[in-house]
């Protein structure tokens, strides 16, 4: 926008300099030739004025000041002719006449070209009378205008410097006037990029009239992206209520008629019902979170947060579900391990590491939690001895909805590792999945420390 | 033990009570907060089961003025939306543990146990058989004043066959409480489990008897 506006200036500068040059070239040349005229004329009429008639002719005494007044004008040609009567009595015969002849002593100006020059002619015509008669005497007095010619090329000279210095002097000051009508812009700008990602208050900076609208629609913007990402979480949170709580009585009732039918074929059925209220459980949690991952990846409200305390935690909260299949889960931790991130995410993308080493491991086992420094990353390391990844690579398990070949008894959505892959990204960090010597796997979640 | 389940869904409310029930359990239940806190004036519970989302109220309120008023009754968070948003929130406004809908009972009783043993406190949980003493928050049989370790599938059986003592409780059964309903079983994991039992009871008078083609039971001598 500022380059737009400067070259907008810079044009309109251009065009006023061009302008002036036009106007002090043509001007010049008006006036020098209109002072030129008036001296040729003066020069003819002065020429006409000393003609007498003599015997049988007529006399030009020519005063010696009467060309001297041309010859101030510079080094010019003159040439002159007289007719008395249509018959040229002296001077150049071939000098053009004028296209209408002169009536009074008024002098009638023209340009002609003449012996390879553009020559200004001034025609003048009196009556004498010679032999008793009244005879027309017509005097042209012609002169190359050379002098002229330069004058006015280093007036035109002078007028294009002054032009040019005109476009520059112009430069500078649309550079100036360009920032200074942009500066409230800038300073609001700047004032807008400062604030946090989570910042969604409405703009208070003072801002010129000009400006009022502007603000206004941003912050009616910023007000609507508000109550957006408010309803975006609401929606989330009473989305999964509503889902949840009809799968739980549907679970806990099937649960409770489980154990009141003695009958194998219902008891089966009950078992089915069970497991697919699981895993519906399962998959809307997994949307939800998946859901809720993204939309605080793009919040990014980070604070201070200590990993070996949050895998501590992770851990603890998962211990009864690994007890439920007597899994062991063996904790090593080195230290504080400070780093900076949204907790929630990072619980999110431990809780769903852990939660897959317990689901696909045998019962009695043991799943290794490592918790380290390598380098400027911690390093939290899940290891189990489940069934692995039977080759199928970690890229492709990253993947929405992709799940292994070897998993199809277990129930699952998906989504697991998209949500430790999207929340690491979303930290700076990275996560990895392979195949852990020995059988099992090894899942390795490094987040940069603070 | 005695539950204070805080529920506004009153079949959820329904099917988890009746649960709890037939695990021996007393259950008061409240559909909202403010019932919540009549019978906390006057009963005095093991535990609290707390929905989240209340009529009147938000379940992280309650707990908040639960916390200040330095009541000890340990508060296990029920809820329905994503574990990732409502974690953090109830875990910092002091509930022990969160357990999110639908859950497992065999989970929740487990939850339950841990949160009570970090408690420390908690009623009256040692249970008396024959010459035994079970005490499943430490997890431990105690016969003839030696002390066994179990594992937590143990703790389980021996709960099932103390609930019902003398009563033949069936293989499948056993299997549908033992285990989850996603694991794939095999028809002799139950045995090996009972069989282990059996071995963690010698030198007692209690012992699991296999009734043919029924199942077993717990017997005194």
């Amino acid at each position: 926008m500022r380059a737009r506006l400067v070259w907008q200036l810079l044009l309109l500068a251009a065009a006023l300099a061009l302008i002036l040059y036009v106007a002090v070239r043509v001007g010049a040349e008006r006036a020098s030739e209109a002072t030129l005229d008036a001296v040729l004329g003066a020069a003819a009429q002065t020429m006409a004025e000393e003609m007498r008639s003599a015997e049988g002719g007529l006399v030009i005494d020519l005063a010696p000041g009467t060309f001297s007044m041309l010859a101030a004008m510079g080094e010019e040609r003159i040439f002159y002719r007289v007719d008395v009567a249509g018959q040229t009595v002296t001077g150049y015969e071939d000098l053009p006449l004028p296209v209408a002849l002169p009536s009074a002593l008024a002098p009638t100006f023209y340009s002609v070209p003449f012996r390879d020059a553009e020559i200004r002619v001034a025609a003048v015509v009196r009556a004498l009378r010679i032999d008793g008669r009244n005879a027309p005497v017509l005097v042209l007095l012609g002169q190359t205008r050379e002098g002229q010619g330069a004058i006015a090329n280093q007036l035109g000279n002078r007028a294009a410097a002054l032009g040019l210095g005109v476009f520059l002097a112009a430069i500078p000051l649309s550079l100036f006037l360009a920032r200074g009508l942009l500066r409230p812009i800038d300073r609001l700008a700047e004032a807008v990029g400062r604030r946090g990602a989570h910042d969604l208050r409405p703009v208070r900076h003072p801002a010129p009239v000009e400006l009022v609208p502007f603000v206004t629609a941003l912050n009616s913007f910023i007000g609507r992206l508000r109550g957006t990402l408010n309803q975006t979480e609401t929606f989330i949170a009473e989305a999964a209520h509503h889902v949840r709580t009809p799968l739980a009585v549907i679970r806990n009732e099937a649960e409770l008629a489980l154990r009141q039918s003695g009958e194998e074929e219902t008891r089966a059925r009950l078992r089915g019902l069970i497991r697919s209220a699981d895993d519906a459980a399962r998959s809307t949690g997994q949307l939800l979170d998946h859901a809720t991952v993204l939309y605080r990846a793009g919040q990014a409200e980070w604070a201070p947060v200590d990993l070996a305390v949050l895998t501590q935690e992770v851990a603890t909260r998962l211990e009864p579900a690994a007890g439920m299949k007597d899994i062991g889960l063996k904790l090593t931790i080195a230290g504080p391990l400070p780093a900076v991130g949204d907790a929630v995410l990072i619980e999110a993308a431990l809780r769903n590491i852990l939660d897959n080493a317990i689901k696909y491991s045998e019962a009695e086992t043991l799943v290794e939690v490592q918790a380290q420094t390598i380098g400027q990353m911690a390093v939290i390391t899940v290891s189990d001895r489940g069934r692995g990844l039977s080759g199928v690579t970690h890229d492709r398990l990253k993947r929405r909805f992709r799940r292994g070949t070897n998993v199809a008894d277990v129930a699952g959505s998906g989504l697991g590792l998209t949500i430790v892959d999207e929340s690491a990204i979303a930290m700076g960090g990275s996560f990895e999945l392979k195949e852990r010597d020995g059988g099992g796997t090894c899942a390795s979640l490094s987040l940069p420390l603070a | 033990m005695r539950f204070l389940l805080v529920e506004d869904n009153a079949e959820l409310s329904a099917s988890v009570a009746a649960r709890l029930g037939l695990e021996g359990h007393g259950v008061d239940r409240a559909g909202t907060l403010a019932e919540a806190q009549e019978f906390l004036a006057v009963v005095t519970y093991d535990l609290i089961l707390l929905d989240i989302m209340l009529p009147d109220g938000d379940g992280r309120d309650f707990l908040a003025r639960h916390r200040r008023a330095e009541r000890e009754t340990p508060v296990i968070v029920m809820t329905a939306r994503s574990a990732v948003s409502d974690r953090v929130d109830a875990l910092d406004t002091g509930a022990d543990d969160y357990i999110t809908k639908p859950f497992d009972f065999a989970e929740l009783e487990a939850r339950c146990r841990a949160v009570l043993r970090r408690k420390g406190g908690a009623a009256q949980t040692q249970r008396s058989f024959a010459d035994l003493t079970f005490d499943p928050l430490a997890a431990t049989l105690t016969i003839a004043g030696e002390v066994r370790d179990m594992r937590s599938r143990e703790v389980r059986l021996m709960e099932l066959f103390l609930n019902a003592p003398g009563r033949i409780l069936s293989k499948e059964h056993l299997v549908d409480r033992l285990f989850s309903f996603t694991e794939s079983v095999t028809d002799n994991a139950i045995e090996v489990y009972v069989g282990r039992l059996r071995k963690k009871l010698v030198g007692s008078r209690a012992r699991i008897e296999t009734v043919r083609g029924l199942g077993y039971r717990l017997t005194d001598g």
